[in-house]
């Protein structure tokens, strides 16, 4: 919850009202890695509080632990996901994908009666698979830097007379205020000392 | 009126907004005919700042012209009038205005009891930034409403352009308190972290107020030729190891001064691990900024030498090595810019020709291309150092 909603801070009386919305500075990868983000933490949530549940609906009853430790994993990649991070935290969703995948291929035996709800779950599991790969090669597209294309701005030095020139210039009318002295030697503070 | 609005994380919007009034009489509504994207906005973008409200329009760094004069600021300013305005808020008044302090005004944040609880102590109010400081809405829009006016403007002449002046709203006379800060002195090794549009003025700073060579560090080689073209010997960490390098430049010594114009987002890489830690306890709400800038300048300054931090920093940070700091008697000095204590000198010397900041800007746009260019200054993307945006 935003800090702003627990404080219940308003904006003051007259300050400029939004009549319109215009275009945003999210991507559409941007808002499906987002989406793919909160997936993650409604999943992590259900794995960590109901893996019985789940083990029994997916004839994988000996791996309660298991779905416990995914759930674990899920809301883990969620943060970088929701994050600006985000290709680090779909990275790790695609890794856990491949996992929940290899497992969920274990509960495809012909001797699991729940085999049917099995291949429903991998059937999702591929679907934001695919989904996951989409968003981390969109975000990976749309903010790249794209390096070694670099502009050179050295003909940019900002000091009209040349650096050299410039050096010192400024201290010819310009002290350093008293307030801000941090430097001092010790015939300055303490003449008599010295002498 | 049009304007950028923060509407979330990563989410900046060109939005269509109500006009802004004069509230009070010491209020000036200004047209705005030119503001740009400054990096605090990125904390903004990337909410690492509390207390943004959907809504909130962005922006402070902003100049134009004077439209409308409450009765209060009519001695002062006058409809017609071209004025660049500070990104922070005066009163001109308290005892924090009268020693120059402008950016802990006392009396501008709006909402100063949020201000106490989160700083201990009120700071002034800025414009388009956190509701911690007043919540004013800002100028990245076709109008700005500028509380306090009689003091928060700087009056500019005609005949010189808009680029060269801008920056005095901001990160010009935030460069040269940076510099003024580490109380540079001639003979004076100056290392300063970070090579964006702040790390920029304040290169140009330090040579101006006489530093004997000025050590530039970043890893993006368009930045790092940006400030070898003042002078700067350039380090780029992602190459060569910072420590080393500095030892090597100042006889074993270390600099003079350090000034860290990085601040609460440095670049997270494998080459410096703790920043990777730092990453992780920031996307747990475990830890505010990542320090690393402070830390390395803290091991890598000269015994007795001055800290200088301009860069912004947002909150709670870990493992600062104040075991060094106290030890090699080191002398640290920051705030956010006054930024009116500066600017008179400042504008004397762009009409003088000593400095002249429009070469900072990369790319100059409509404002409506405001929302793609946060994200192009964020990705770092196109060589983008510092955006200029005309509504």
């Amino acid at each position: 919850m935003p800090l702003t909603n627990a404080t219940q801070i308003a904006r003051s009386e007259g300050d400029p009202i939004v009549e319109k919305k215009g275009p945003s500075s999210l991507t559409g990868p941007d808002r499906l890695a987002r989406a793919l983000g909160w997936f993650s933490i409604g999943l992590g949530v259900a794995e960590l509080v109901a893996p019985g549940k789940l083990a029994r609906m997916l004839g994988l009853e000996d791996k309660e632990g298991l779905i416990r430790a995914y759930g674990a994993r899920e809301l883990a990649s969620a943060v970088p996901t929701l994050s600006v991070d985000k290709p680090v935290g779909l990275a790790s969703r695609i890794a856990g994908d491949a996992l929940d995948l290899g497992t969920l291929a274990t509960a495809l035996r012909r001797d699991n009666p729940q085999r049917h709800n099995a291949a429903i779950a991998t059937a999702m599991v591929v679907g934001i698979t695919l989904l996951d790969i989409a968003a981390y090669t969109g975000v990976k597209a749309v903010h790249s830097r794209q390096r070694g294309s670099e502009r050179d701005y050295s003909d940019r030095s900002g000091l009209p007379r040349g650096s050299q020139a410039s050096r010192g210039l400024a201290r010819r009318d310009f002290d350093p205020p008293a307030d801000y002295r941090a430097e001092g030697k010790l015939a300055d503070a303490l003449p008599e000392l010295v002498a | 009126m049009k304007a950028l609005v923060w509407h979330g994380k990563e989410d900046v919007r060109y939005d269509t907004v109500s006009d802004p009034e004069i509230e009070h009489p010491r209020d000036a509504i200004i047209k705005v005919t030119s503001c740009a994207i400054c990096g605090s906005d990125l904390h903004l973008f990337h909410n690492l700042i509390p207390a943004m409200l959907p809504g909130d329009v962005l922006g402070h760094e902003s100049m134009g012209e004077v439209v409308e004069v409450g009765s209060a600021a009519k001695g002062s300013l006058a409809v017609g009038d071209r004025v660049v305005i500070p990104f922070t808020i005066q009163c001109g008044e308290c005892d924090q205005c009268l020693r120059g302090n402008y950016s802990v005004c006392r009396r501008t944040n709006r909402k100063g009891e949020l201000g106490d609880k989160a700083f201990g102590h009120r700071t002034a109010g800025l414009f388009g930034y956190t509701h911690l400081t007043g919540g004013y809405p800002g100028g990245q829009a076709e109008y700005l409403r500028v509380p306090f006016a009689d003091t928060t403007h700087i009056k500019v002449p005609d005949g010189i352009d808009d680029e060269k002046l801008l920056f005095l709203s901001d990160i010009l006379p935030t460069g040269w308190q940076a510099a003024v800060q580490a109380d540079i002195q001639p003979g004076d090794i100056v290392a300063v972290w970070g090579c964006g549009p702040v790390g920029q003025m304040t290169i140009r700073s330090a040579i101006l107020l006489g530093a004997e060579q000025v050590i530039a560090i970043d890893y993006l080689p368009e930045r790092l030729s940006m400030a070898a073209a003042a002078g700067a010997i350039t380090i780029n960490f992602e190459e060569e190891s910072v420590l080393e390098r500095l030892n090597e430049l100042t006889g074993g010594e270390g600099p003079h001064k350090c000034i860290d114009a990085v601040g609460s987002e440095n670049h997270v890489n494998f080459g410096q691990p703790d920043t990777i830690l730092d990453r992780a306890k920031q996307m747990l709400l475990a830890e505010n900024d990542r320090p690393h800038v402070l830390r390395e300048m803290i091991y890598a300054c000269r015994v007795a030498g001055v800290i200088s931090i301009i860069g912004v920093y947002t909150g709670l940070v870990d493992k600062i090595p104040m075991g060094q700091a106290m030890n090699k008697g080191l002398t640290f000095r920051m705030a956010q810019a006054h930024v009116p204590r500066w600017t008179g000198d400042l504008l004397r010397r762009i009409e003088d020709g000593q400095i002249d900041p429009s070469f900072v800007i990369t790319h100059k746009v409509d404002l409506s291309k405001g929302p793609e260019m946060y994200r192009t200054f964020r990705d770092k993307a196109d060589s983008c150092i510092k955006v200029m945006l005309q509504p």
